[in-house]
């Protein structure tokens, strides 16, 4: 998120529990623990990665973008975050960080997918609650700028967190 | 007509910010200082007698705190039934049954400690069909009992249905099945239960029923011999619900005692396969269903069996034919109605409440033979369904009185935008099935109430304390919408407090598609009873008479002279700051008029009734058997759309659930034991399996509801599986009577119907399995 962090890991952690254990950024889940549900996503290098699966070792030299280092330092939220609460795209919010992250590291590589592209990229993130058309909005509403125009009253967030 | 501000606005999820910033906090999320962590030990067998449990390995374990089993805890009885302990002591009677718990310095060591605990069974002859364990000679689960057969007789019995058989033109009957399947909520189950120094509880839990729970978790500090202490019920955000949390657990009555025993907060969370096996499914069923009408296709009795799989212990879940009952007697007009049901103990999982509460499989057997019936008797399925709806007026034999009703607009919307009756391709077939659902409460227990206080802070913003649950489904933000629409306010000025049972009135929980309507006519009685005080005070601030008062946009006018207004912030300051000043505060407890089912199970059980008809266009593989769904069409009666974004997201989510349930989801049940305890074997829906919907809102503004509003939560899932099945009977042509229809089983009926007897893969031994 655009700190630079110097610390031992230990060799079995896992990216997921370096983030939430040791570092306290609780906003990628656990929802299986087997990278089956994609709730654990964040960007490394800008690659999403199930952060259940990958060895926390392996960060060394590397960035790491979780859903806390998504909206901008003044508070102002990611036009995925905006387009997400705007068109429905979260209910429970489980699956929210990961889903966001995962859209996010699509459109950094393809700033114009169609729906099938959504659809691919978003395989491996499980929702129950929205029976995922409100996401596919979501996304594709950032995709047609729409999102910028979109009204949400933004809290005062204040400095962000590591 | 009145323009509205806030109701029937898209307003996005009041929570969602928080949600897509990563700050909410759910269990998982929440760590409290000097917390251990709680594992618990299942049993190895399907049923067996505990002969012996050595803890001792366990128990000198470095980091270890507590070691816990069925003997060492008093004795505590769960369920709606009281027939399960949180420990097992004696027996197991499932797999899932808990026979020990840990608690330790953390989860590593929790986890070894289980391990290192030796348990000596010895089995016993286990019951796993619930029609062997309705013999005399099967396997008893609980010997106390002397049968395997709950002694709740579900026996609804109206008209005269043997004469009705008599006087039918045409008549079907057939078997239909559902099995096990399960929420698969994107958050685990979890609990903290901690302790304060004069032994008053505090549990963190994921709970649907928040009032109820604290009243189980009462009893169990009453056991623990802690008689007036107090039990406050926190709910961190909860990661979906559906059903899942509506009763309270082994894991969360064995977090407190694990907290009692170390005098230390305890948290206890489920891993991704202890939530598929240790969490409760949808009620199996088998239905033995028959129908008949007369010759003008007027329905002239429904005559219904039913067994269901209640597994080894009992949930609220076992009162599920009493919703059953809904569609069975009123989805369309039956002059004649036989239905009994009995729940059967096995040496399965137990059941539990899941979204629609037994709608969904009585639904998939009476729209499956409604098809059937319309084919015998040569009527079209819509015109069929359209001769027999229900209309505004109507009080079913049954005695629901039907207040408002949009069945008929619904199945003519579905029947318009999809097309039915275009040329179709081969192998292409469309369906129709329509649903009937509680949508104004339903009274299962005692109150069906739900509690609101409204405390005005002196900056013109609102607190509302709900007993109400948001699980996701975004009640919150329905609440926070009706009190701003009342006062004048913004949404953003208005803040929903629903997470602790020490600040929070009570509520019988979030289930029954019931807290729009009631939690929402709860907040909007409270806010009325506001706003006559701020017009009260306002007409005498502005000197004008209290008819004209308008209370808009955080201001308070005069409807005459639009000049003459105050900031309502500043009225709130001025009736608290002066001489004998009060504080604006307000409460309401509504409980609908609605009556608990009598005896003879007939009383109206919901205030109002939501309606409901799904259409679906599917293509069948005849060579792979794959069902693909083209086109679906969703219509619902939804008295008003409080917020339509909200609203189309409960279809879109019960919509795909409910084809998850049709298609592809189950629990393979292996002799009791769990063969797929994860997503991908499980068969949960992915983004590439979502379908196209077209959601159609019908508004019948009903005068019970706020603004005119029913319940919407559950009805998405219910009439799915028969409009797909239905579809696919009209594309390939042969009826599918069991849940999921998996390829193997259209492969299998395909081959059937073509005189090949065999009926599918065995997903246990990959082998052809013969027709029964």
């Amino acid at each position: 998120n655009g700190n630079q962090i110097n610390m031992t890991i230990e060799d079995h952690w896992t990216l997921l529990h370096l983030l939430r254990e040791e570092l306290g950024l609780t906003g990628a889940k656990e929802g299986c623990g087997s990278g089956e549900c994609g709730a654990c996503t964040v960007t490394v290098d800008g690659r999403a990665v199930n952060s259940c699966l990958y060895i926390a070792a392996e960060i060394e030299g590397k960035k790491v973008v979780t859903i806390e280092g998504l909206a901008a330092r003044d508070g102002g939220l990611h036009p995925l975050q905006k387009s997400f609460v705007e068109h429905g795209g979260i209910q429970c919010g489980y699956c929210s960080p990961g889903m966001i992250m995962s859209s996010k590291a699509l459109l950094d590589e393809n700033p114009n997918p169609n729906e099938a592209d959504i659809r691919h990229a978003l395989a491996g993130n499980l929702c129950r609650c929205t029976g995922y058309i409100p996401i596919f909005e979501s996304v594709q509403a950032v995709v047609d700028k729409s999102a910028e125009d979109i009204d949400v009253v933004v809290r005062d967030f204040g400095p962000q967190p590591d | 007509m009145h323009e509205f501000t806030a109701i029937g606005k898209r307003v996005p999820k009041v929570d969602a910010i928080d949600k897509a910033t990563g700050r909410a906090q759910y269990i998982q999320d929440v760590k409290l200082p000097g917390m251990l962590y709680g594992k618990i030990l299942y049993s190895k067998y399907p049923h067996a007698r505990i002969v012996k449990i050595n803890t001792d390995k366990a128990k000198a374990l470095p980091g270890v705190r507590v070691v816990l089993t069925g003997d060492d805890i008093p004795p505590i009885r769960m369920g709606v039934y009281k027939d399960n302990p949180p420990l097992k002591s004696g027996k197991v009677r499932s797999y899932r049954d808990e026979v020990a718990a840990v608690a330790a310095v953390d989860l590593e060591t929790a986890k070894k400690a289980i391990d290192l605990i030796e348990v000596t069974y010895e089995a016993l002859p286990a019951v796993f069909d619930p029609e062997e364990a309705m013999q005399s000679e099967a396997p008893l689960v609980h010997e106390e009992h002397k049968t395997n057969i709950l002694k709740m007789p579900w026996k609804l019995h109206y008209g005269d249905v043997e004469a009705a058989k008599s006087e039918s033109a045409f008549q079907v009957n057939d078997r239909f099945t559902t099995t096990w399947v399960t929420h698969c909520c994107m958050g685990t189950s979890g609990a903290i239960a901690e302790f304060d120094h004069s032994n008053n509880l505090t549990i963190y839990t994921n709970t649907q029923i928040p009032s109820l729970a604290q009243k189980d978790f009462l009893e169990t500090l009453k056991a623990l011999g802690l008689k007036e202490k107090r039990a406050r019920v926190i709910k961190p955000y909860i990661g979906g619900g559906f059903g899942s949390k509506l009763d309270t657990y082994a894991y969360e009555h064995v977090c407190i005692l694990l907290a009692w025993n170390a005098r230390r907060p305890v948290k206890l969370t489920f891993d991704r396969e202890e939530e598929f096996i240790a969490t409760s499914t949808r009620q199996p069923t088998i239905t033995d269903i028959a129908m008949g009408c007369d010759k003008d296709g007027k329905l002239l009795f429904r005559d219904i069996t039913m067994i269901l799989d209640n597994g080894a212990y009992t949930s609220w879940g076992v009162t599920t034919p009493s919703v059953m009952m809904l569609p069975i007697s009123s989805l369309y007009r039956v002059p004649n109605v036989r239905y009994e049901a009995k729940c059967v103990y096995t040496n399965n999982t137990y059941s539990q409440a899941m979204r629609g509460y037994g709608n969904p499989q009585a639904t998939f057997a009476i729209e499956s033979l409604m098809d059937m019936l319309a084919e015998k008797a040569g009527i079209d399925r819509v015109e069929f369904r359209r001769i027999n709806s229900n209309q505004p007026g109507d009080v079913t034999p049954q005695c629901f009185k039907i207040t408002t009703c949009g069945l008929p607009e619904c199945i003519d919307a579905v029947a318009d935008k999809l097309n039915m009756d275009a040329e179709k391709e081969k192998g292409v077939g469309v369906g129709l099935a329509s649903l009937i659902h509680v949508g104004g409460g339903a009274r299962i227990y005692k109150s069906d109430g739900c509690g609101t206080i409204i405390k005005m802070d002196d900056y013109g913003k609102a607190n509302v304390f709900t007993g109400a649950s948001d699980m996701g489904q975004g009640s919150e933000t329905v609440i926070a919408q009706i009190v701003a629409e009342q006062l004048g306010l913004k949404v953003e000025d208005v803040h929903v407090i629903h997470q602790d049972t020490d600040v929070c009135p009570w509520d019988v929980g979030a289930h029954a598609s019931r807290t729009t309507f009631v939690a929402g006519n709860s907040a909007l009685c409270a806010a009325i009873k506001i706003k006559k005080r701020l017009v009260d005070l306002g007409a005498e601030a502005l000197k004008v008479d209290p008819k004209d008062v308008v209370l808009q946009d955080r201001f308070i006018f005069s409807k005459t002279d639009r000049e003459t207004s105050m900031p309502i912030s500043k009225l709130l300051r001025s009736s608290h700051f002066t001489h004998g000043g009060q504080m604006m505060m307000a409460d309401h407890f509504y409980d609908p008029a609605n009556e608990n089912l009598g005896r003879d199970f007939k009383g109206n059980m919901s205030a109002t009734y939501s309606f409901g008809a799904h259409g679906v266009r599917v293509k069948v593989d005849e060579e792979t058997g794959k069902v693909e769904i083209l086109d679906y069409v969703a219509a619902h009666d939804v008295g008003r759309a409080i917020n339509p974004l909200l609203l189309d997201g409960q279809v879109y989510g019960g919509v795909l659930m409910g084809i998850g349930y049709a298609l592809t989801e189950q629990v393979v049940s292996d002799k009791g034991k769990n063969m797929n305890p994860d997503f991908r074997d499980y068969k949960v829906l992915t983004a590439k399996d979502a379908i196209s919907l077209q959601p159609v809102v019908i508004e019948t503004i009903d005068e019970d509801g706020p603004y005119g509003a029913k319940g919407i939560g559950e009805p998405g899932c219910v009439p799915t599986a028969p409009a797909i099945a239905n579809a696919i009977y009209d594309a390939i042509g042969v009826r599918m009577k069991d849940l999921p229809i998996t390829p193997e089983r259209i492969l299998a009926a395909l081959k059937k119907k073509k005189g090949v007897d065999s009926c599918g893969i065995d997903p246990l031994t990959d082998k052809e399995q013969k027709c029964d």
